[in-house]
């Protein structure tokens, strides 16, 4: 039972993980209708910020605090450069244009950074493990992850929902013209919508960054995760994306946990150790794929 | 992405050079240089192109002429750059491939056309056992040495219920089977995880729960980082200690590890605290030449390159048959930066195999050899191999 427990809490974690990725993308997605798979780089940029000067000054905080503003600029210069241009193209454009924005922010890590891992350790004081559960000492980084995901939504929810920032975002998702024609500067606000969402990758990078491997090429197999993530929640809503990241997390975890036990019931361990493993790979695409058939637009589609 | 180093000397080289040799002796590498991964083909390149280096263009005295092309760990690419290589640049040996499946796809093809392949790291079981070829040597080891080992050094050390983690794929299914082929303890759990995977919380859980007296993993690349840091985070180090092949203390990991690693016991066929001319040669070469400490990897570049030399010097340079230049190989004429070491009957390594430790020297970790695992090793394949 405490150990159900643990991995319900592991799942959780590893849910607002992914939420912090998935919230820019789903925000950028839903609003400026453009799919950036290059969110994954930002991520990758935030990490290696937050690396370097952690390493230069000795401080994580520094380091998050340096890695913020550089993943939001290096965003906002990306989108008037290259995906300004894109908006009014077809996904599949888009697709293509910031795939090779990939290859060309994993190049440019390597040529400035080289091609080894970077050490990223989080702050002394969030360094032990706090037995929220009796018995279960849990990592106290893995918990400032959870609470930094959680105020993260909060703001989000507050900031699209009750300012007028979020109102002129919201309008502007539903009528790009109309605003514009209200005398609102429609391309600043895009820039603006999409550097906050490059500044939530970063984030997500430097909480990562103590966890996970920091290297080159560190975004994509996350990216693929937060897509399904907010094709699960419904693209645009950030709502949706916190609910779908927790449900993917609960079900990748408590899959990986349990499923190899489960089919030992039914063969040879070391066959179900196998099977297992592979299932539980499969079972967040099998979970997307369920939801899908129930709710094509996902579970909280953003617009009507 | 191509690199080619040409020497004065292959001029020169070319009056004298006999009949057949008409230019340097061309040898194409295949690696992977950009993307994951990436950190080991460019030390294995490095290693390779310091022993050239160090000769001034030459191997074993005879002018070369390296081609290194990338493959971005995609054997789709691999078997390209080769078809290339074979056909448009005639090359007689080829090397370089990191991964096993690459291995695998590109391997066969170019040892048919009559290619000398030196392996500086892939040993997919298959290529030491049913697929062996006389044209194709591996100079690193079989995948399951390191593994088999460190299986032997805990049963020595008489740990009783060890819990094994690898990757579902071929190489950690070869990984978990090499360690229990010399583990004669109970094994706690058995798990396979995703190739890739970031995150291991759930797998720790799992670990702590069944209360195993010893880990061991094979988790290659950044999969070992966020493991290692994970479980430090989880407090285990101190509790339930890890063991694993070189490959997840190695020097180019070391780093992104941190102190999670240190202390760590881990099994590999190099160090470069081995006391040898030769590997004296390569450690302050190559600290001199990149400013870096040499990684496993890079010893492996380093040795496939010298046994190059090697079997150019003995079969009469440039101009010496295949068929010479594969006698010479087997032979294995060159001073390894290991020490010992000759060629079992299916081209892979009779060596010893050593247990490490992550130590700090002065701020920096690196490992230390404190107990040799196996003498004169071979694998467990070579009775299928029919050349």
């Amino acid at each position: 039972m405490l150990l159900l427990t643990e991995q319900v809490l592991n799942g959780l974690q590893f849910g607002v993980m992914l939420f912090l990725l998935a919230a820019g993308l789903t925000l950028v997605l839903g609003i400026m209708n453009l799919i950036n798979l290059a969110h994954g780089s930002l991520y990758m940029i935030g990490a290696f910020v937050a690396a370097t000067v952690a390493r230069w000054t000795g401080s994580f905080m520094l380091g998050l605090l340096a890695a913020l503003p550089a993943t939001a600029l290096v965003g906002m210069a990306v989108e008037i450069v290259a995906l300004r241009a894109l908006y009014r193209r077809e996904h599949l454009d888009q697709v293509l244009a910031t795939f090779g924005l990939i290859l060309f922010f994993n190049e440019l890590a390597a040529m400035v950074w080289g091609p080894r891992a970077l050490f990223l350790d989080g702050p002394s004081w969030l360094a032990g493990a706090v037995e929220i559960i009796p018995g279960v000492p849990y990592p106290a980084f893995r918990l400032a992850v959870l609470g930094v995901g959680l105020a993260v939504a909060a703001f989000l929810y507050w900031l699209v929902g009750h300012t007028r920032l979020g109102m002129l975002i919201r309008a502007g998702a539903s009528n790009r013209e109309m605003v514009a024609a209200l005398g609102v500067n429609i391309r600043a606000l895009y820039t603006l919508v999409f550097g906050l969402g490059a500044l939530l990758a970063g984030l997500a990078g430097v909480m990562a960054g103590p966890i996970y491997a920091v290297e080159v090429g560190m975004g994509e197999p996350v990216l693929i995760l937060a897509i399904v993530v907010i094709v699960i929640g419904g693209i645009g809503s950030i709502r949706g994306a916190l609910v779908g990241a927790v449900l993917v997390g609960l079900v990748d975890t408590l899959g990986r946990a349990y499923l190899p036990s489960l089919l030992g019931l039914f063969m040879g361990p070391a066959n179900a150790s196998g099977v297992g493993g592979s299932l539980a790979s499969m079972s967040i695409y099998i979970l997307m794929a369920a939801i899908l058939v129930w709710r094509p637009r996902g579970l909280f589609p953003a617009h009507g | 992405m191509k690199i080619r180093i040409f020497s004065l000397a292959a001029a020169a080289a070319l009056l004298a050079a006999p009949a057949l040799a008409d230019g340097p002796v061309k040898i194409g590498m295949i690696t992977t240089l950009s993307g994951g991964g990436s950190a080991l083909g460019i030390a294995i390149r490095d290693g390779f192109k310091l022993a050239i280096d160090q000769e001034g263009g030459k191997l074993g005295g005879v002018p070369v002429e390296l081609i290194v092309e990338d493959d971005g760990r995609k054997p789709g690419k691999a078997k390209e750059i080769a078809d290339k290589m074979l056909a448009r640049d005639k090359v007689r040996i080829m090397t370089g491939i990191v991964w096993s499946n690459l291995a695998i796809a590109v391997v066969p093809k170019v040892t048919r056309e009559g290619v000398l392949y030196i392996s500086p790291n892939a040993g997919p079981s298959l290529l030491a056992g049913k697929g062996c070829n006389a044209n194709y040597f591996n100079v690193a080891w079989q995948n399951d040495n390191l593994h088999e080992a460190m299986g032997q050094y805990m049963a020595d050390k008489g740990y009783k219920n060890v819990y094994i983690l690898a990757p579902n794929y071929p190489a950690g299914k070869d990984a978990l089977k090499g360690f229990k082929r010399f583990f004669t303890g109970g094994i706690a759990g058995e798990v396979y995880t995703k190739l890739g995977q970031k995150d291991y919380a759930a797998e720790i859980a799992g670990l702590r729960d069944a209360k195993p007296d010893a880990v061991f993993f094979f988790l290659p690349g950044g999969m070992g980082i966020s493991f290692l840091k994970q479980y430090a985070q989880a407090g285990l180090t101190a509790k339930i200690p890890v063991f694993g092949p070189a490959f997840s203390f190695d020097q180019t990991i070391l780093a992104a590890v941190g102190k999670a690693a240190l202390g760590v016991i881990n099994t590999s066929q190099w160090n470069k605290d081995i006391d040898n001319p030769a590997n004296k040669a390569f450690v302050a070469g190559f600290k001199k030449a990149y400013g870096r400490l040499p990684s496993l990897y890079a010893s492996q570049g380093y040795d496939a390159a010298r046994l190059i030399g090697g079997a150019l010097k003995a079969a009469g340079g440039a101009g010496a048959s295949t068929e010479a230049l594969r006698k010479a190989l087997e032979s294995a004429p060159f001073q390894s930066v290991r020490g010992k070491f000759r060629f079992g009957p299916n081209h892979h390594p009779v060596q010893d195999i050593y247990v490490r430790q992550v130590v700090d020297e002065g701020g920096v970790l690196t490992n230390k050899i404190i107990a040799t695992a196996f003498t004169d090793h071979a694998d467990a394949y070579a009775g299928d191999c029919k050349m």
